[in-house]
């Protein structure tokens, strides 16, 4: 019933927020953003054991204006923090968080002055991983529960976008 | 190493102040005004060939007096061994002490790291400035009196940054 | 008669090559002055990973260290344990016994190849050779699963103790190093393939970075930097420690040129000695002990924790307040895959150390970026910090 009966099988519908978060989620390209040693399992994720590529991701840009996720990998220094928060300004959106790790989640083992205690005092992340570093299994799943977050994205609706702009400022 | 010791014993005689063997390590504890002396002919001596410096320490025994020592760790390729030079400094408000840098050129970032986190000033060093903390950090962290997590100063640093950037 | 047109005064052009950028060696800044395409001026600016590792240790007993120090360089992970280990044992005055040792050298040398393979993804992977990486990752995957199956941690096993080892070797790791050890010689030489006659790699290496065996000593190069400029120098095999004077192995010279050909040559040659030492260690490891039989040092055996009262005193106080080793101060080094690596450790008779200082290998060598850089092309700054094989949280702590 309906336009469906018409058209046969030949044309899809959805809706117009859910076919642009499938798209935004089979291809979400990483910043580069490795840190330190979670940096290393973050790249052993995206070689040959745990190819990152299945997921559209194997593209880390450089560049953050050609990125769309950050993934935050390694602790993160007082001294490193201003150039991070800068990237994250450069990003256009949309634009996720990924604190991968103890040390970006909150700080991990380094409770000293240089540290920054989590990565969530200074930008609003999506997703936390923890671990020391974090398995490649893990990472994955907290990019796969990414994605489920990224898939149901109301970005249409005024009440969410007001959310959001308000998580940033709070940022 | 007695070999060293001994030559130093000899060539320096009045700026030794003691030789202390544990587990195997020669430690030869000497007065700091002439260690650049010292270095470079433990350098250039042809029977112990310093000619490698492995590390440059800054130590702080706060409460204890003298309060600030530098420690350097030397190898000689020659002999295969080690040899510990160790100096108290003199002051405990403005430590300082000649830098080693015009002797072993390895020794440009050990100084400023011993500067950076303990306060040590290196006489004569080429660029004496901060190494691994930003510039404008405030405090010499592994002095005993700095606590782990960070001061104040510390903990406002990343604001103040943030801020003076908008 | 044309007037003579002055020649344009240029001037240098300072770019930050900033802490983010896209080779893979962490947060390192290089502040680089460019007259055109020719550096004039290389500075780089660490402590963008500074974490504050030797100030934490004042606040630990000594086993509660052993977690941060592997994440000293985190690419070697046991290897840093290793030297540390070494350090509070020799300031204990405690001799490990024989197969706590060889498994030691095992792990250790596994983790070197680990380090070298990765070394040659990334360095290869800055240069443009994407290959080597993927190839090699198949290598080290296999490593990790060993690391994995001797304590649950891949790049952080946390496996030694001070004293030995946390618990004998489990069912099965043998034949799997076997396993790897037979089949490794052929699978280096798929990487050998890929570069070692490469004209394009050649082009990039070949005197770039180059530094004399003098020099190199005097700006304190060790390990495999300074074995590329032609100093025969081997902590394993001149001052060595933990048995690995049992073994027989080469220490490569590559082409003494000292430039990052010969570093590569060198790198490449050590990962299959390394494989030569696992082959002795695994044939000839002795039955035994893996944790030296000191109270004052070692847990006691689960089984008498659980039934007699002493061992269960003992066992409590080792965990609650941790080993006591005497007043004095001792300098070990070992020969990490980066270089010498030290620990100078000062005890003052109590369960936390008094100072700890890591001798770092990268912190050192990269001191002498600038007189490496100095007159050359900015793609060749790429080669050399990949040839410095640098790691941050080394060179930061």
């Amino acid at each position: 019933m309906g336009i469906e009966e018409h058209l046969g099988y030949n044309v899809l519908t959805t809706t117009l927020e859910k076919i642009v978060d499938w798209g935004r989620k089979s291809s979400l390209w990483p910043c580069t953003f490795g840190l330190a040693c979670c940096a290393i399992e973050m790249i052993v994720t995206a070689a040959n054991r745990w190819d990152i590529a299945r997921f559209g991701m194997e593209a880390f840009r450089a560049s953050p204006r050609q990125a769309d996720l950050m993934i935050v990998a390694g602790t993160v220094c007082k001294k490193m923090m201003p150039a991070i928060k800068r990237i994250y300004e450069q990003m256009t959106e949309p634009k996720w968080v990924i604190a991968m790790g103890a040390c970006a989640s909150s700080g991990g083992i380094f409770d000293s002055y240089p540290v920054v205690q989590g990565i969530d005092l200074y930008l609003p992340v999506d997703v936390y991983i923890p671990g020391c570093p974090p398995r490649p299994e893990g990472l994955l799943y907290g990019i796969l529960k990414l994605h489920e977050k990224i898939l149901q994205d109301p970005f249409l609706t005024k009440q969410y976008r007001d959310k959001l702009a308000a998580r940033r400022e709070a940022a | 190493m007695h070999l060293a010791a001994d030559l130093l014993k000899k060539q320096f005689p009045s700026e030794i102040v003691e030789v202390v063997e544990f587990r195997g390590d020669t430690t030869v504890v000497v007065k700091p005004e002439r260690i650049r002396d010292i270095c470079r002919f433990l350098r250039d001596d042809p029977t112990v060939a310093f000619k490698y410096l492995s590390m440059i320490a800054g130590l702080d025994y706060f409460p204890e007096s003298p309060r600030f020592a530098v420690v350097y760790n030397l190898y000689s390729h020659q002999n295969h061994d080690r040899l510990t030079l160790k100096a108290y400094l003199a002051s405990a408000t403005a430590p300082a002490i000649d830098s080693v840098t015009s002797v072993w050129a390895t020794a440009d970032w050990h100084e400023r790291e011993a500067y950076d986190l303990m306060g040590i000033r290196f006489k004569g060093h080429p660029n004496l400035k901060r190494i691994l903390l930003p510039e404008d950090w405030k405090g010499h962290p592994l002095r005993k009196e700095y606590p782990q997590r960070g001061d104040q100063d510390a903990a406002t640093w990343v604001n103040r940054r943030i801020d003076a950037k908008k | 008669m044309e007037p003579v047109k002055p020649i344009p005064q240029t001037e240098t052009m300072v770019l930050n090559v900033g802490p983010q950028h896209p080779s893979t060696h962490g947060v390192l800044r290089v502040v680089v002055e460019l007259d055109g395409e020719v550096m004039v001026r290389a500075e780089p600016d660490i402590g963008y990973l500074h974490r504050g590792i030797e100030k934490m240790c004042e606040g630990r007993t000594y086993h509660k260290c052993l977690p941060l120090m592997n994440r000293v360089d985190y690419l070697s992970g046991e290897v840093n344990n290793f030297g540390f280990c070494l350090a509070v044992e020799k300031l204990l005055g405690i001799e490990v016994p024989k197969r706590a040792q060889y498994i030691r050298v095992i792990l250790a040398e596994f983790t070197r190849i680990a380090s070298h393979i990765f070394w040659l993804g990334t360095h290869g992977h800055d240069l443009g050779a994407m290959t080597p990486l993927f190839y090699g990752f198949r290598e080290r995957e296999k490593i990790m699963d060993l690391c994995e199956m001797v304590s649950g941690g891949r790049m952080f096993p946390l496996y030694f103790r001070i004293g030995g080892l946390a618990a004998d070797l489990p069912e099965g790791f043998i034949e799997k190093a076997w396993e790897f050890v037979k089949e490794f010689p052929e699978k280096w030489k798929d990487y050998d393939t890929l570069l070692t006659e490469n004209e394009i790699w050649k082009q990039r290496t070949i005197g770039v970075g180059v530094m004399s065996a003098e020099e190199a000593l005097n700006w304190g190069w060790s390990g495999p930097m300074a074995r590329g400029s032609g100093v025969d120098w081997d902590l394993r095999r001149d001052n060595p420690y933990s048995s690995y004077e049992d073994f027989d192995f080469e220490v490569p010279l590559g082409t003494k040129e000292g430039d990052t050909y010969s570093r590569y040559l060198v790198r490449m040659q050590e990962m299959l000695q390394s494989n030569r030492i696992i082959r002795q260690a695994l044939e000839k490891l002795p039955p035994g002990d893996i944790k030296v039989d000191d109270p004052r040092v070692s847990l006691p055996p689960k089984e008498k924790v659980y039934t007699d009262i002493a061992s269960l005193i003992n066992h409590f106080k080792l965990i609650q307040e941790g080993l006591k080793p005497p007043k004095g101060e001792v300098y070990q080094a070992i020969e990490a895959p980066k270089g010498e690596l030290g620990f100078y450790i000062i005890s003052d008779g109590t369960a936390q150390p008094f100072r700890v200082k890591i001798r770092a290998p990268s912190f050192v060598v990269l001191n002498a970026t600038n007189k490496l850089a100095t007159g050359r092309l900015l793609a060749d700054l790429i080669a050399i910090i990949g040839t410095m094989d640098i790691v941050l949280a080394d060179v930061d702590r």
